[in-house]
């Protein structure tokens, strides 16, 4: 496995563990009523779940697994692939920031940075999607 | 593929088909019967569909643990798919009933069945952790 794809699952093995902890709060404050103001984190719920644990896994396996290059650079452009790391996650905590302390326009500049983050996933990887490359025997 | 895998794949499968099932009737044109449902529907795809086919893959294709030992505790992974799945039945059982006729029984079972799939998620991530890592 690439050290990218180490980066990109153990970050997700992280958001899974915070999703699963504030959903965990969320329902348990459904069922007996402890603290009303907890609903406020259904956000951060869906933002860890979703974007740091679905979509972050989803990236570091296709990094890891998609076809290679049988080249210098069998995983496409990596520098792309590590800015879109950078990105996903910074994205992540600005919308997170705006969701524990209400720092506004915080969601909106985070929603941005995770979309150039795909959007770097997506062109250092795009070749990649491709049928295996076989050897002639001509 | 392994057992676990196996019965991870499988439930996840019956989770897709329940929640299918599920929209069906929460998209039908009568009043709804079933309110405060729409929440357990939504996790029966995600939890019990999405989350539970990647927890049942990753443990069988991730990288190997050790030689003696490929796929780490084995037990955390029973622990992790029963605890997911126990949790989610009580979710789509208790959720409902507690949003028409709240009561403590449906309260409690609420908690417990958040604390299960909490369960899930912190089990899963360490018997899977070690096993992320570089050839």
């Amino acid at each position: 496995m690439p050290r990218l794809s180490v980066y990109l699952i153990r970050a997700s093995l992280i958001y899974v563990v915070l999703g699963f902890t504030v959903g965990g709060l969320l329902l348990a404050n459904k069922g007996i009523p402890y603290l009303p103001a907890l609903w406020n984190l259904l956000p951060l719920h869906i933002e860890f779940a979703f974007m740091g644990w679905m979509v972050q896994l989803t990236m570091g396996m296709v990094f890891w697994i998609a076809p290679r290059f049988s080249s210098d650079a069998p995983r496409g452009n990596e520098k792309l692939s590590w800015a879109a790391f950078v990105l996903l996650n910074t994205g992540i905590l600005l919308v997170v920031a705006q969701s524990l302390f209400g720092a506004n326009g915080f969601a909106l500049a985070g929603r941005i940075v995770e979309l150039f983050g795909l959007a770097a996933f997506a062109a250092g990887n795009w070749k990649r999607i491709k049928p295996l490359e076989t050897t002639s025997r001509s | 593929m392994p057992i676990l895998t196996r019965w991870f794949l499988k439930a996840a499968l019956l989770y897709l088909l329940f929640a299918l099932i599920a929209g069906i009737v929460l998209a039908l044109p009568a009043a709804s019967p079933i309110t405060g449902f729409f929440p357990a529907y939504f996790h029966m795809l995600t939890f019990g569909w999405l989350t539970q086919l990647i927890f049942g893959v990753a443990f069988w294709m991730f990288p190997k643990y050790s030689p003696a030992n490929p796929r780490g505790h084995e037990w955390l992974g029973w622990v992790t798919f029963i605890s997911l799945n126990a949790g989610l039945v009580l979710r789509v059982i208790a959720e409902p009933i507690n949003a028409t006729t709240p009561s403590a029984l449906s309260g409690w079972t609420m908690v417990a069945s958040a604390l299960l799939q909490w369960l899930s998620g912190v089990v899963f991530a360490i018997n899977t952790w070690t096993r992320v890592k570089e050839r």
